[in-house]
């Protein structure tokens, strides 16, 4: 036993420096930076003004970052949840699709995540625009144009776009391997199509849905850029506001806000997994 | 008897390669009925058939009366138990077996009640709340026949279920499926490649092969009259040779005429001979009926198999005699232990022993007939 697990550290040797140089000392010096004044002393000013720092919003004064962060994590909220209500069903017809259909599928999920994600975003814009293509669509076919580009709507379109990949593939993988002799054993004992899906498939593909919603939720509650592009810079996310006191070498404030935005999402994925624990798997399983 | 289920020339392929050519079956009520035969014989395509997994392409399948081919699996009085169980692994022992009955929203009382009581039967109480997971193969057996028969189907199909156990165990449930087809009087259809399981547990046999029906029959029936060669030989051993009718109950072959008990054939016809190897006495050379040399001896425990060259013939014989190889012996055989067939397009496919080895026979036989060439 300990002469396997003394030479399981050869090969895991690598990975196991790499992982501490580019995984472990970076978060340590994001804490450090999270909290430390510019002349590197100790201090919770950072974390602090996170949470009460006020500025006046349309004549009320209100809690700035606690309000970016709320934005940010609503609007990536609502896209996972999109992205989830699209997901499913594709990567459900997928893994039941031929397995030609299943390929080619797949090339077409993948393409976009092939190309450019600012590129990507760009494209967005000129369709969104109130004289983009969408609108010259709209209006060729004699409909009323809609105002979409610098709302909310627009920002969670781009984050859809963005992320549904990462929705569809983790729930595909599990629903791919997923023994077909279930979905007949279910359907044996009395279960419709629908009932298979609910008592079966559903509770099965679950491991798959966790890591699709970890998957954009992460990404997405931290997103930037595409709200500054998409939302016109009207929705400052909380990934802009890092941007934006990075930029302006506000390091320190910058670290801080990361930590906490690390923090909350850790214990909002443990209840997340916690939650669906109970409800699909009696408590016991994962 | 009532009958159950008909299957009225139902046909089916797969990708243009036919799997069942024209089958005519009538399953009747309270029989454990096996389908028996080598992979790819479409024992399994008729089950999937009768689950609604399958639909036959010509040819109706007939429930109780009431043609069902347009029924889907999930509104037939019919359960199944898969190969390998297929049990959900998201639930545990207990909310296995209560699936069926949560789908009717049977009230909870009545759930715990059935459940437990289908647990007792197939000897698993205490089991209620351990993963499936975490089960053996012979415990995973039994909560997939519970949550089979609990919502008290009309038939119970079962896909090869014993296959994946060891011997000792394949033997215990072997029984125990007996006693469960008795106590709770379903009708049971069994699908096996193992003969030696068919005639243990079944009332009826239909042996199949190339997705025809060989022969139906009890397992008495099955193995002492045998219709063709391929079933001679696919239940239990057989020495099939080339004969010729004389006259009813007067047959000649391997250069002998001996007596029978079989008629009714056409004078000199041509017929396939089938002689168990548990059938032949082994005589001193001088009072033997066929006269032969021992080309190979093997210890079986409870009797020797012998393989016997008679005019380039190779015969085995079973016997609790000793012969060495190289003995020149005499085969004694009774009228009885001869057994006539008409010739069939099995003939002189199988029942010669020259290519024998007991090692082969049993490596082809999970998936593979046994052809023993000759």
């Amino acid at each position: 036993m300990t002469r396997s697990k003394k030479a399981g550290w050869v090969p895991a040797g690598p990975y196991t420096l790499w992982a501490a140089l580019f995984i472990l000392v970076p978060l340590v010096f994001v804490a450090y930076y999270a909290f430390t004044d510019n002349s590197f002393a100790f201090t919770f000013d950072n974390i602090t003004r996170f949470f009460t720092a006020t500025s006046v919003v349309e004549g009320r004064t209100v809690h700035t970052y606690m309000l970016i962060f709320w934005r940010s994590l609503k609007l990536a909220v609502i896209s996972t949840v999109l992205c989830l209500l699209l997901g499913y069903p594709l990567a459900y017809a997928m893994a039941r699709a031929e397995e030609k259909t299943q390929k080619f599928m797949m090339i077409l999920i993948m393409i976009p995540m092939w190309m450019n994600f600012l590129i990507r975003t760009y494209a967005w814009m000129t369709i969104l625009q109130d004289t983009g293509i969408l609108n010259s669509f709209l209006s060729a076919l004699g409909l009323r144009k809609v105002h979409i580009i610098g709302t909310e709507g627009a920002v969670v379109i781009g984050m859809v776009y963005d992320y549904l990949p990462y929705m569809v593939l983790p729930i595909y993988s599990i629903m791919a391997k997923m023994d077909d002799k279930l979905l007949e054993a279910a359907r044996d004992l009395g279960c419709n199509g629908f009932g298979v899906l609910r008592r079966v498939i559903f509770p099965l593909s679950m491991p798959g849905v966790l890591s699709g919603i970890t998957m954009v939720l992460i990404p997405s509650v931290s997103t930037f850029y595409i709200s500054q592009k998409l939302g016109s810079g009207k929705f400052f996310l909380i990934g802009d506001a890092i941007e934006g006191q990075y930029v302006a070498n506000n390091l320190h404030f910058a670290a801080a806000m990361a930590f906490i935005l690390m923090v909350i999402l850790m214990v909002v994925m443990a209840l997340v997994k916690k939650v669906t624990a109970n409800s699909v798997y009696g408590g016991d399983a994962l | 008897m009532k009958k159950i289920i008909e299957l009225k020339n139902v046909s089916k392929s797969f990708d243009g390669e036919p799997v069942l050519k024209s089958i005519n079956l009538d399953i009747y009520d309270n029989e454990f009925l096996t389908l028996l035969g080598p992979s790819g014989c479409g024992k399994t395509t008729t089950l999937r058939i009768i689950g609604g997994f399958e639909h036959p392409d010509e040819g109706d399948v007939v429930f109780m009366g009431e043609r069902i081919n347009d029924v889907p699996a999930h509104k037939r009085n019919v359960n199944t138990v898969f190969q390998k169980y297929a049990l959900f692994p998201h639930l545990n022992v207990f909310e296995n077996v209560a699936f069926p009955l949560r789908e009717r929203k049977v009230p909870k009382k009545e759930i715990e009640e059935k459940v437990h009581e289908m647990l007792s039967l197939v000897m698993l109480s205490g089991f209620a709340h351990r993963r499936v997971t975490s089960l053996s193969g012979g415990q995973q057996q039994r909560v997939a026949i519970a949550r089979a028969l609990i919502g008290h189907p009309k038939v119970l199909l079962l896909d090869e279920p014993l296959g994946a156990l060891d011997l000792k165990l394949r033997k215990d449930m072997q029984q125990e499926l007996k006693k469960i087809q008795k106590a709770t009087g379903i009708t049971f259809i069994f699908v096996t490649h193992d003969q030696e399981e068919a005639l243990t547990m079944s009332d009826t046999i239909v042996v199949m092969s190339e997705g025809k029906i060989q022969q139906i029959g009890t397992p008495v029936d099955i193995y002492n009259e045998p219709q063709n060669a391929f079933v001679a030989d696919f239940i239990g051993e057989s020495n099939i040779l080339d004969g010729v009718m004389l006259e009813d109950l007067l047959v000649r072959f391997s250069g002998h005429t001996f007596r029978c008990v079989d008629k009714g054939f056409a004078p000199k016809e041509a017929v396939d001979v089938v002689v168990r190897p548990e059938d032949v006495d082994i005589v001193p050379e001088d009072q033997g009926m066929l006269k032969g040399v021992v080309t190979s001896v093997t210890f079986m425990g409870v009797h020797y198999e012998i393989i016997v060259d008679i005019g380039g013939f190779k015969w085995m014989i079973q016997t609790t005699d000793f012969a060495d190889v190289g003995d020149h012996i005499g085969l004694s055989i009774d009228p009885d232990a001869i057994h006539i067939m008409k010739k069939s397009e099995y003939s002189g496919l199988y029942g010669d022993y020259s290519s024998f080895s007991n090692e082969l026979d049993e490596l082809s036989q999970p998936d593979e007939e046994s052809e023993d060439e000759g």
